[in-house]
């Protein structure tokens, strides 16, 4: 390919880069414990959970930011942060789309997801989260119909309090790790999903999150209790508009299975990564973790990302009950500057528990990327079972790829299998494919496809559509 | 007093006559070892591995090398080699055997080396190993005395096996060591160095051994470390190679004894066609704890990687097996394998395993693969249509776990001594006093 026509691929802008004007509620930046009372309050929490934030906070404040991730970003200003922001008129925010912003509507129009038509096409509900308060929610009397509780968590910390109070910090405690304790302190808000014994959730749920207010880390806590013998498949997408100042999101996903019950958590992730020097990316510290407390249950997390400037995220499983099953499937994409460190835990602790691992790492530019994961084996986990692949394709000379995978065994019934591999994309293939009249762009787009195959199965559908485009987009330019 | 600080009192017991240069390199190693104290669990590389025997522990220098040859002949191979005899750190002249040495190799005590030729030798030690690449090899720069130096020059074959042996005695109270390997293999030349911790029943001491290994272009050298200390004996070591341009080494880290032994095993592939292989075997009991880290840069294009370890673990032993590749910016054309298999054969055994690659070049084939698990039912099955029973199919698939890297041992031996001790660590419920004969007539069918 010639050099120019590189140079133009390379250097094109995120195209969904913009910034919707709608004015916020901000509180100034900064954080002490008048600030986490002002974000208990705004939310109109009772006042245990401001209780439960204070001792998220203190533990906080004893704490270091990890330095293991194989990451290099200048030192965060936890100071230099505004911790709330909402949009104006809290109290009449709109109750269905006709009466959603338009400026709103049309962010999502850009991003090429129309809401009322994906709604309505694909029959999902979606709570989206706009900068941090829940905009609109729909086909909630379907939910409600069927049982099954959809809101924002704030709302569910108003409405359910027996409920959030019984599992929220039960699978991530407030300590769990800075990031978590952090997020703990200053959350505001996000989705709490309960499904009832036996429900099996008549839609597929998804949040889209965007990030918008310059200056506003997000903090969005997420709580799915999956009851006995339920089932619920939980979508997670995200893009952000294009800015120059790093955005903090520290995320926390706690997911509770209980017996026979099946949650099946998928992400997209596509925020700003960056100018090519690295400029501007989002920071994303995510900590996910899924509890497989009953016997037989079941977490599936899928993820793709592609975007954010440092990504920091291992969504894992604790399989306590008998013969339950964990499993990660992840595509991530670096390219210009970006880092990535993720991976993912499988702890067996139940007899006959069994997780998949599959991870599929591309670099391309100047960016780095790391699997990192950890398979523990319990004594008493008897037969338990694990396979891991995890394969990096590298694009270009000047990127990165690394495996970290832990493995602890202390079980002999136990089976555990890693394998990895990391290469380029064949010269063959590619003329193979050019022999055939595909461009050279379109032929490492089929390549790396066709390399993320295994996880893009597991994607719903038009997420699956989604997450193609996306590698296609974040790929652009990497070809040579 | 720390515990870092009581091993450094043994510092002021010695150490007379030694040039200033050396008491200098002693005083940085002390200096260097007093900052960093014994590693704990939250160091990333000792996470596994608890040191504590060693730093509570009381350890003094050894200053004989008394051991009579019915003893001495317990311990050691009857290999045909050129030999060195240490016991408890200290060189035995009566125990040696450096007769008859080809033209163009030396191969002398550490401290004759530095006594007739401390120019040539002092450049050359510590530089792959320095002060900084663990407290243990800080500690072992500070009270180092003795050691082997073996020097090849170029374009020589050397006839026989180096065989340099370290025996650690039963004695009354636990003495320590701190001996230096140097090989330095000349352009070209061919030799098989073989270094072998052997330990009477009871040892209790505490061997800390610094190796280093430089080849220049061409040479090829063969390196093997059996460990068949006791089962109270404590063993750090690390091994440091140096590879120039088409060189080739190839490791045999064969690990049977001892309480705590941790190995750490760096290459640096420095220039084009080089190539390394690591070649791991250990089985462990009782309580016994095993530590291989190893460690592969490819820091030239064209360089060449090839890793096996295979652990068996019985009772409540604990494997720490880490592997890491690393490929430097702009080390294009390389190819790097790395495999960790494990059979555990309790349900108390753990291992703990984490094969790494951090890779920066995108021309490369590189793979890893680690698993742990038990024999494969399907094996044992195929074998019982057979006519051999249960018992006697899983010891023979166990010794053919380790047979995949045994088959690669050049010296027979070793080959046949290491897996004579492997049959003999098998448990008893796999029927072992048939196993041998079993094991000839299917060779021979």
């Amino acid at each position: 390919m010639a050099s120019q026509e590189m140079e133009e691929l390379v250097s094109r802008e995120y195209t969904q880069g913009f910034v919707t004007d709608i004015e916020s509620d901000t509180v100034p930046p900064g954080l002490d414990e008048s600030t986490i009372a002002f974000i208990s309050n705004k939310k109109g929490e009772p006042e245990w959970m401001l209780e439960w934030r204070l001792e998220a906070y203190r533990q906080w404040l004893t704490m270091t930011t990890p330095s293991w991730a194989h990451l290099d970003y200048p030192p965060i200003d936890y100071q230099a942060i505004s911790y709330y922001s909402a949009p104006k008129k809290d109290e009449d925010r709109p109750q269905s789309l006709d009466e959603v912003d338009p400026k709103l509507l049309e962010t999502y129009e850009k991003l090429g997801i129309p809401l009322h038509e994906r709604a309505a096409l694909a029959g999902v509900a979606v709570d989206a989260v706009f900068d941090s308060v829940s905009v609109t929610t729909t086909f909630k009397d379907k939910l409600a119909e069927a049982g099954v509780i959809f809101c924002s968590i704030s709302e569910a910390i108003r409405e359910y309090p027996e409920l959030v109070r019984q599992y929220l910090g039960s699978v991530v405690p407030q300590g769990d790790n800075y990031f978590a304790a952090l997020n703990s302190a200053v959350f505001t808000d996000g989705s709490f999903v309960y499904v009832p014994e036996g429900v099996e959730c008549p839609m597929e749920l998804s949040t889209y999150f965007r990030i918008n207010a310059a200056n506003t880390g997000q903090f969005e806590r997420t709580l799915i209790v999956c009851d006995k013998r339920a089932q619920v498949s939980y979508l997670e997408g995200c893009t952000a508009p294009q800015r120059d100042e790093n955005q903090l999101h520290a995320a926390v996903v706690e997911l509770v299975a209980l017996e026979d019950a099946n949650i099946k958590y998928s992400t997209v992730q596509n925020w700003y990564p960056g100018d090519e020097n690295g400029k501007g990316g989002i920071y994303n510290f995510v900590t996910k973790r899924g509890d497989c407390r009953g016997d037989r249950s079941k977490i599936s997390w899928t993820q793709v990302e592609t975007g954010s400037a440092i990504t920091w995220k291992y969504p894992s499983c604790m399989l306590r009950g008998k013969d339950s099953v964990g499993e990660f499937y992840s595509v991530a994409v670096t390219n210009g500057r970006q880092q990535a460190d993720t991976g993912t835990k499988m702890i067996h602790i139940g007899e006959g528990t069994r997780s998949t691992i599959i991870s599929k790492g591309i670099a391309a530019g100047r960016s780095d990327q790391a699997y990192r994961g950890l398979v523990k084996v319990g004594p008493r986990a008897k037969n338990a079972r694990n396979f891991t692949q995890c394969d990096s394709l590298l694009i270009g000379d000047r990127c990165g790829a690394h495996t970290f995978p832990y493995q602890e065994i202390g079980n002999n019934s136990a089976t555990v299998e890693h394998e990895a591999t990391t290469s380029k994309i064949g010269e063959d293939q590619l003329f193979y494919c050019k022999a055939r009249g595909i461009s050279e762009e379109d032929a490492v787009n089929m390549i790396v496809n066709g390399f993320c195959k295994d996880v893009f199965q597991e994607l719903p559908m038009e997420f699956a559509v989604e997450a193609e485009a996306l590698l296609n987009v974040t790929l652009e330019g990497a070809v040579g | 007093m720390s515990a870092a600080h009581a091993f450094l009192q043994r510092l002021g017991e010695r150490a007379d006559d030694e040039p200033t240069w050396v008491a200098a390199r002693r005083q940085a190693g002390a200096a260097r070892f007093e900052a960093l104290g014994f590693p704990t669990k939250r160091d990333e590389a000792w996470k596994y591995t608890d040191v504590r025997r060693i730093a509570e522990g009381e350890f003094t220098l050894a200053d004989d090398a008394e051991l009579d040859e019915a003893r001495f002949a317990a311990l050691g191979m009857p290999l045909d080699a050129h030999r060195l005899v240490f016991v408890d750190g200290v060189f035995s002249a009566a125990l040696s055997d450096l007769t008859d040495l080809p033209d163009g190799v030396s191969i002398e005590p550490l401290t004759t080396a530095m006594r007739t030729n401390h120019e040539a030798i002092g450049g050359a030690i510590g530089r792959l190993a320095g002060v900084d690449f663990s407290p243990f090899t800080a500690l072992n720069v500070a009270l180092s005395e003795e050691g082997a130096v073996v020097r090849i020059g170029p374009g020589v074959v050397v006839d026989k096996p180096i065989y340099v042996v370290f025996a650690s005695r039963a004695n009354e109270s636990a003495r320590m060591s701190h001996p230096r390997v140097l090989v330095m293999a000349g352009a070209r030349s061919q030799s098989t160095v073989v270094e072998h911790y052997a330990g009477e029943a009871g040892a209790a001491n505490f061997t800390n051994v610094v190796s280093e290994v430089m080849l220049e272009r061409g040479a090829i050298v063969d390196h093997y470390k059996l460990q068949e200390a006791s089962s109270e004996d404590l063993h750090v070591a690390s091994i440091h190679v140096e590879q120039g341009r088409d060189s080739r080494f190839t490791s045999f880290n064969l690990n049977l004894g001892g309480a705590l032994v941790r190995t750490d095993l760096v290459t640096d592939l420095n220039a084009q066609g080089a190539e390394t292989n690591y070649n791991g075997l250990f089985f462990v009991q009782g309580r016994q704890h095993v530590d291989n880290h190893t460690l592969v840069n490819h820091n030239a294009p064209n360089t060449f990687s090839n890793e096996n370890y295979k652990g068996i673990l019985n009772d409540r032993a604990r494997g720490v097996f880490n592997g890491k590749v690393v490929v430097k910016r702009d080390s294009q054309q390389i190819e790097a394998y790395q495999n960790n298999a494990n059979l555990l054969l309790s349900d108390r055994a753990e291992i703990d395993t984490k094969p790494e690659l951090e890779i920066y070049a995108d021309d490369v084939k590189c793979s890893h693969g680690a698993t742990t698990g038990q024999l494969d039912e399907d094996a044992v099955f195929a074998l019982r249509t057979r006519g051999i029973d249960e018992q006697m199919a899983r010891g023979l698939l166990t010794l053919a776990f380790a047979g995949e890297v045994m088959d690669q041992v050049r010296l027979p031996g070793i080959a046949e001594r290491v897996e004579r001790a492997v049959a003999g660590k098998l448990p008893e419920r796999f029927n072992l006093s048939d196993l041998v004969e079993v094991s000839d007539a299917l060779e021979e069918a």
